[in-house]
């Protein structure tokens, strides 16, 4: 051990913890599937962090557990150690190092969130949203028939915009999205078609206008990597563009209550040919629907259950839940 | 500005302390009937908040249990969903007001700060006792609580959801917090007064031990954020019995306002919980690896430069919530910029570590604990100080993995370190180091098999606060679960081990680990006004390896 001069050691060693987290940035594989322009952004730059931990975690745990072999008390030695008080070049380094590091972090983040859309001005629409109902004892009891006006300006200024190739440009399909105590609704308003779960053509630019009815819902796609909350009263926004066909589960992940664990839907992204049939057979649907429905009942007299009645089938909720809910 | 404070005066000339209001004579010691008591010595309250504050960390830690062995199937099958987020709110509620901030600063602040700056009592010992009697209402009032639905909407409390699930709980909840909170307040002042004004003339500013300049450093950022916090939830207090409509977005109230009034005391909170922490570190860790702390300026400088940034890092809990870009920029950079002085006091601890005689006691594992999963949680932190990533993982079980590591490794640990290490000085007992090693190994296990887990849980699409899931993550939860099993059966060791030790542990004499700050000076337990003469200091609290024998009370005399 002895002739092995220590800075040969902690080159070797360097090296191998390097390789190493290199290794593991590109392999840790905790991350699920990328479905969304967003999530190669989103997951090279976790891969950076990751390596740079990982790197830090070895070296910082191992010199612990290093130290603590080597220097721990033999049988009978009641001494103290030296008298080592600081060492100014080494506080320097270990101060320059991690500023050198959350720096180029923090600028890399900037890049990388501008690439997503994050930084984009946003249209100039200011006009505040109208949330028309009451807030009564409980949220839930919030009428529905006054969705129309809890519909978002037309481009928030708050959330996820354009990504880089799509700055500038208005988005292919703008979906209004509404969380409510325990689902979401997706209205497409150039076809009026209303639906539980999100339906997207794989490639399109697809902007949610996100508002909520009751309380602070959040939409999050972990196969996009996006979230974004709809907040009562604020509109939001969130752009992406999806890049794998295939379903991905929505989840909620603001606290909106007892149920929140459930209130869980899906995005169906579609070839655009399948797309445009789902689209077309939902519009033929829902105006029958409706034309029956307008000359039976005006829809502000209806109970959130009945109301929601249609829509249930379509989200995947069961019966028992929905009752469940509106017992409350 | 001349400030009159009463000073250490000269032993015996008008020492005593003020008992009720009046000077006089006090028994030898304190009866155990005196801890019920409003007692203004110092020493009696930081037992009192240590005794409580314990009391609630085990029903907090119960209502943790049933968390997890509701979360160990997908469905909401042992709990109904909103009682579990009632235990979910109140238990996070509990481990931070109730257990961690009173531990760490009511507990180890009130007993140490006195002792170690050489003073007889704090500046104001009756504010002190009524800062601590503030507490048991505040708990009380939480579980009371429970006979109302018990509030539900996450400690964060965030409206609209706050308004409209169980009202009167969540009022109970809101007076329960400004109570703490007021008592967070007075607290901290006379920290801040007994630190700057009542050190001994002797003890220069660069030997004031470390943990009082945490706690001077965690008091102003008390100072500063906590009235924030008592304004948002007043004013949430209005809105729900009231009818004001601050943050009612349907009467033109803004919902985003609450959040950054909440989280511009609640992320400085954060570092309320781990800056006397760290001050506990930094005195255990020297004593037990007989060496002096490494880089004492920096360690200290830090907890200042921490308790600044501290104040301007508050809109990451917002990234994904109603804020501009520039502003997630800004924090985004700000965040990041605090885990450079928190590195460098872990960089600190552990050159500390070199060269030393380390001996591995329970005071001393709990404190490597603390190094070897804090590293852990500041890592995740600093992914989620970053607005692209953590967009993804906001409010997921990344989070809770990441605040636990935090939390319960970096602040639990801390406390079980600092327990152990002057356990002998508060009772006169040492404590049974077998038990101490069950209780660390248990401990440390149980903490990584319960939160390692999450990390991926998160990452992988499950969100937070959810008492029903879906059945593809059912695997990783029950390990979790298993881990909070074990974290559950390990606090068995330790309350054992702390009520047989006080009845009947070994006796400990006055310094059992040869330390060098002021509070193993005296008798232990220390004498009700703390020395019969003061102790005038000679050399630094952490000079190990010189030439320096521990002071001695009546070497003092002079
Ligand atoms: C002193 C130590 C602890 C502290 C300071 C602490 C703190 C917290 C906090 C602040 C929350 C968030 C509550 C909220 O979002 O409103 C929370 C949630 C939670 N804690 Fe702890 N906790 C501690 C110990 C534990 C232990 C030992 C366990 C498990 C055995 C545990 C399990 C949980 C669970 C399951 C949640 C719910 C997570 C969620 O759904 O967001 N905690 N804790
Ligand atoms: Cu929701
Ligand atoms: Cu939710």
């Amino acid at each position: 051990m002895q002739q092995i001069p220590v800075s040969l050691l902690t080159l070797v060693a360097g090296v191998l913890i390097t390789l190493f987290s290199l290794w593991v940035g590109q392999h840790h594989s905790l991350l699920p599937m990328q479905a969304s322009e967003q999530a190669p952004l989103v997951d090279g730059f976790f891969n950076v962090m990751m390596t740079i931990a990982t790197a830090l975690f070895v070296v910082v745990e191992g010199t612990i557990l290093i130290f603590l072999v080597m220097f721990r008390r033999r049988k009978g030695d009641e001494t103290d150690g030296p008298p080592i008080e600081g060492n100014l070049p080494l506080e320097v380094f270990w101060t320059a190092i991690p500023t050198i590091i959350v720096l180029g972090l923090g600028i890399y983040s900037v890049d990388v969130y501008s690439r997503m859309g994050g930084l984009e001005s946003g249209g100039h629409n200011h006009t505040p949203v109208h949330v028309a109902h009451q807030m009564p004892g409980s949220a839930i009891a919030a009428t529905l028939s006054d969705g129309s006006e809890v519909t978002p300006a037309n481009n928030p200024d708050i959330g996820i915009g354009a990504g880089a190739k799509e700055q500038g440009k208005t988005a292919d399909l703008v979906v209004d999205v509404t969380g409510m105590q325990f689902a979401w609704i997706f209205n497409y308003p150039d076809s009026g078609v209303t639906a539980g779960e999100l339906h997207v053509p794989v490639g399109a630019d697809v902007q949610l206008n996100l508002a909520s009815t009751d309380v602070i819902h959040s939409f999050w796609v972990p196969q996009f990597r996006l979230k974004q909350d709809a907040i009562p009263g604020i509109p939001t926004k969130l752009r992406f563009v999806a890049t794998q066909v295939g379903t991905y589960p929505v989840v909620c992940t603001e606290l909106c209550g007892g149920y929140h664990g459930s209130m869980r839907s899906q995005v169906v992204v579609h070839t655009p040919e399948e797309y445009e049939s789902w689209l077309t057979e939902n519009r033929i649907a829902q105006q029958q629907q409706e034309l029956q429905q307008a000359v039976a009942v005006n829809p502000a007299e209806l109970s959130v259950s009945e109301f929601l009645a249609p829509y249930v089938r379509n989200m995947g909720i069961v019966n028992g839940q929905l009752s469940m809910v509106n017992s409350k | 500005m001349t400030l009159e404070i009463p000073r250490n005066q000269p032993p015996g000339k008008e020492a005593t302390i003020v008992v009720s209001g009046t000077t006089h004579h006090h028994p030898e010691a304190w009866k155990w009937y005196h801890y019920f008591t409003f007692n203004v010595d110092h020493k009696v309250i930081g037992i009192q908040y240590l005794v409580t504050a314990f009391l609630f960390y085990l029903i907090g830690g119960l209502m943790a249990v049933a968390m997890r062995a509701e979360l160990a199937t997908p469905d909401a099958d042992l709990l109904d969903p909103n009682l579990y987020n009632a235990f979910m709110t109140n238990h996070g509620t509990i481990m931070i007001f109730l257990w961690i901030v009173p531990s760490a600063i009511g507990g180890f602040g009130n007993f140490l700060v006195p002792l170690m700056v050489g003073a007889r009592d704090m500046a104001f010992p009756k504010l002190n006792a009524i800062a601590f009697w503030l507490n048991p209402p505040a708990g009380l009032l939480i579980l009371a609580s429970f006979f109302f639905g018990g509030s539900q909407s996450g400690w964060t409390a965030y409206p609209p959801l706050s308004l409209v699930t169980a009202p009167i709980a969540q009022s109970l909840w809101i007076l329960a917090i400004v109570l703490v909170g007021t008592s967070s307040i007075l607290g901290s002042l006379n920290f801040v007064v007994t630190i700057l004004f009542m050190k001994v003339p002797s003890m220069k500013w660069d030997q004031l031990p470390l943990f009082c300049w945490a706690i001077l450093a965690t008091s102003v950022l008390a100072l500063l954020s906590t009235p924030v916090l008592a304004a948002g939830l007043v004013l949430l207090l209005f809105d729900l019995n009231f009818g004001t409509s601050f943050f009612k977005p349907d009467a033109g109230g803004n919902v985003v306002i609450y959040q950054h009034l909440f989280w511009f005391y609640s992320h400085p909170a954060v570092y309320l919980m781990i800056l006397p922490i760290f001050g506990i570190m930094s005195e255990v860790i020297p004593v037990h690896a007989r060496k002096p702390i490494f880089g004492y300026k920096a360690i200290a400088y830090s907890s200042l430069a921490i308790c600044v940034v501290g104040l301007f890092v508050w809109v990451h809990h917002m990234f994904t919530s109603g804020t501009p870009g520039w502003m997630r920029m800004f924090f985004t950079i700000s965040t990041l910029i605090v885990a450079v002085p928190t590195g460098v006091k872990i960089f600190g601890w552990v050159a500390t570590l070199w060269g030393g005689k380390i001996r591995f006691t329970s005071a001393m594992l709990f404190a490597i604990g603390l190094l070897m999963m804090f590293v852990m949680g500041g890592l995740s932190g600093v992914t989620m100080g970053t607005a692209p990533f953590d967009v993804h993982v906001h409010d997921t079980y990344y989070v809770v993995a990441h605040f636990h590591y935090v939390l319960f490794g970096g602040s639990v640990f801390g406390i079980y370190a600092g327990i152990y290490h002057w356990f002998p000085k508060i009772t006169g007992r040492m404590m049974n180091e077998t038990l101490g090693r069950i209780h660390f190994i248990l401990t440390f296990i149980g903490t990584n098999l319960t939160f390692l887990p999450m990390h991926e849980l998160g990452l992988q699409g499950m969100p937070r606060r959810v008492a029903m899931y879906d059945p593809q993550f059912t695997h990783l939860n029950e390990i979790c679960t298993i881990g909070a099993y074990i974290l559950g059966i390990s606090v068995i060791p330790f309350t054992i081990n702390a009520l047989w030790s006080w009845i009947g542990g070994k006796q400990a004499g006055d310094n059992p680990w040869n330390a060098l700050t002021l509070e193993w000076t005296t008798s232990s337990p220390p004498a009700i006004e703390n020395w019969e003469v003061l102790p005038v200091v000679s050399h630094g609290p952490y000079e190990y390896g010189h030439d320096v024998q521990p002071l001695a009370a009546t070497e003092a005399s002079t």
